[in-house]
């Protein structure tokens, strides 16, 4: 009798255990910084950008406690394996070679890619017949490059340098018209260093996957096949009750 | 005529990088290049033959200027001058406003520029050592007919000093091609520049560069001829006889 009681206790508080445990599950995420504005540190050294907000607030949506690890990139995947964390979400392009590794969550986010135009300019509109005659500047060889090709290379002039520094140095003397560039890298360079003199035109541009690839996913190790099915049924909630919109307009809104 | 062209077109459909736009790419850059190239030659060999003149002359503000450009221009590379003219001109505050604007908006007058500002050093040197060169009787013997000094640079020396730099100019002419692959820094879409647009566009660097190689190849090959041309009718009394 005495031991019956004993073993139901025992596992009465080990189920509580359990619950409890299932309760406040600990998740850890490997993210290496910076890469702005998706991840990065603020003046005072805390972690922030788009994965971090999204992840802190996918990791509410199922009741889990989320911790950031900081990892260089060359061992980002490996670390994964070695459970020195559950997830990565560090701005992880999907593909296939990574696919045979590692399990990846739906996408979460395109990276975008935007046209910036000096402040003055009289583009108003990124068809391809309000681009006629001008001269539009890529980093050559990039994604942005094969889709301006593509898309406006009857109607405009397209300039392909070598790095985004020449393109910058061009566009302020004047020879290019408009840059088609990767978001972040523009708004560093062109937005936020020249304080004013350019604004975004035409919005953010991430569609066909054609030429802006699959987007970036969550890592998972293979057999947490659970944890990602969970991860991309709480993704679906934020996108449908506005947080995803929230967050995605903190970090890539532009002031028009 | 059909088998060639069902041969050409069997070709091309075996490979997904030499499509018709990609070899319109290859054509539009050798276009390019060809004149680029040829219009710096032209315009540095007319700079060069007064310079060489003058960097022979006896008056030193005449002959020191020519010989400090040519050291300057033949001391530095010339990707380096393409920079500084493409990109250093911007600094000048205001230059957008200004008509000089109509040339250095453009990428191509840069490239221009720079190429032959540096054609013309290496050619004033060229024309300097032929006319140095000239034989002293050669000199004397006009002289001797009472010729003056514009007449003898004109009828005597001239002539035997540009037959004398023909084999060494058409060196600069082959290097001055090559140097032209530079242009493609400059968002100039010359032969290197859409050799680097195919590579870039379908990760193909071997099939990209080697059929780019063929084209200097064959650019070259023409190049050579031309001058051994020249040479075997210029150069023809300097041939040992009877061969």
């Amino acid at each position: 009798m005495k031991k019956l009681l004993t073993s139901s206790l025992l596992g009465a508080a080990l189920i509580a255990g359990v619950a409890q445990a299932q309760d406040t599950e600990h998740l850890r995420f490997g993210v290496d910084v910076p890469y702005e504005p998706m991840e990065y540190r603020t003046p005072d050294g805390d972690l922030t950008g788009f994965d971090i907000d999204l992840g802190n607030a996918l990791c509410d949506q199922i009741n889990a406690e989320c911790e950031w690890v900081v990892q260089a990139w060359d061992g980002i995947i490996p670390g994964l394996l070695a459970r020195k964390y559950d997830a990565i979400m560090s701005s992880m392009t999907i593909n296939d070679e990574r696919r045979q590794t590692v399990l990846f969550s739906d996408p979460y986010i395109k990276p975008p890619s935007a046209f910036f135009i000096p402040a003055d300019s009289s583009i108003d509109t990124v068809y391809p017949e309000s681009l006629r005659g001008k001269t539009i500047g890529v980093q050559r060889g990039t994604l942005q490059d094969n889709y301006v090709t593509d898309m406006y290379g009857d109607d405009a002039k397209i300039s392909r340098y070598t790095t985004a520094d020449d393109l910058v140095l061009d566009m302020d003397a004047g020879r290019v018209d408009i840059a088609f560039l990767d978001f972040p890298v523009g708004k560093s360079t062109l937005l936020d260093s020249k304080d004013g003199s350019y604004k975004t035109v035409g919005g953010m541009i991430s569609e066909p996957e054609k030429y802006f690839g699959e987007g970036f996913g969550i890592a998972f190790r293979p057999r947490d096949k659970d944890l990602a099915e969970r991860f991309d049924k709480a993704l679906a909630t934020l996108k449908e009750n506005g947080t995803y919109d929230e967050i995605y307009d903190k970090y890539f809104k532009t002031q028009q | 005529m059909e088998q060639l062209n069902g041969w050409f077109t069997e070709l091309l459909s075996g490979n997904a990088i030499f499509t018709a736009n990609t070899l319109n790419f290859y054509w539009n850059g050798l276009v390019t290049t060809v004149q680029l190239v040829f219009l710096c030659l032209l315009i540095g060999i007319f700079l060069a033959v007064p310079l060489a003149i003058g960097r022979g002359s006896k008056r030193p503000w005449i002959k020191w200027p020519i010989y400090a450009y040519t050291y300057v221009f033949r001391g530095t590379p010339l990707l380096i001058q393409l920079y500084l003219v493409y990109y250093g001109v911007v600094f000048f505050d205001g230059i957008q406003d200004t008509i000089f604007w109509v040339v250095f908006k453009q990428a191509f007058y840069p490239a221009l520029i720079a190429f032959t500002l540096n054609t013309a050093a290496y050619t004033t040197e060229i024309f300097h050592g032929a006319i140095k060169n000239t034989a002293k009787g050669e000199i004397e013997a006009a002289r001797a007919y009472g010729m003056s000094k514009p007449l003898m640079m004109r009828r005597i020396i001239l002539p035997s000093a540009f037959r004398r730099a023909l084999p060494a100019y058409g060196n600069e002419v082959i290097f001055m091609l090559h140097a032209s692959a530079v242009a493609s820094v400059v968002t100039i879409m010359d032969l290197t520049g859409a050799a680097y647009y195919v590579y870039a566009r379908f990760y193909a660097p071997f099939q990209a560069f080697i059929f780019v190689a063929l084209i200097y190849l064959c650019l070259t090959f023409s190049i050579m001829f031309v001058f051994r041309k020249l040479e075997k009718r210029l150069l023809a009394h300097l041939r040992p006889r009877g061969v």
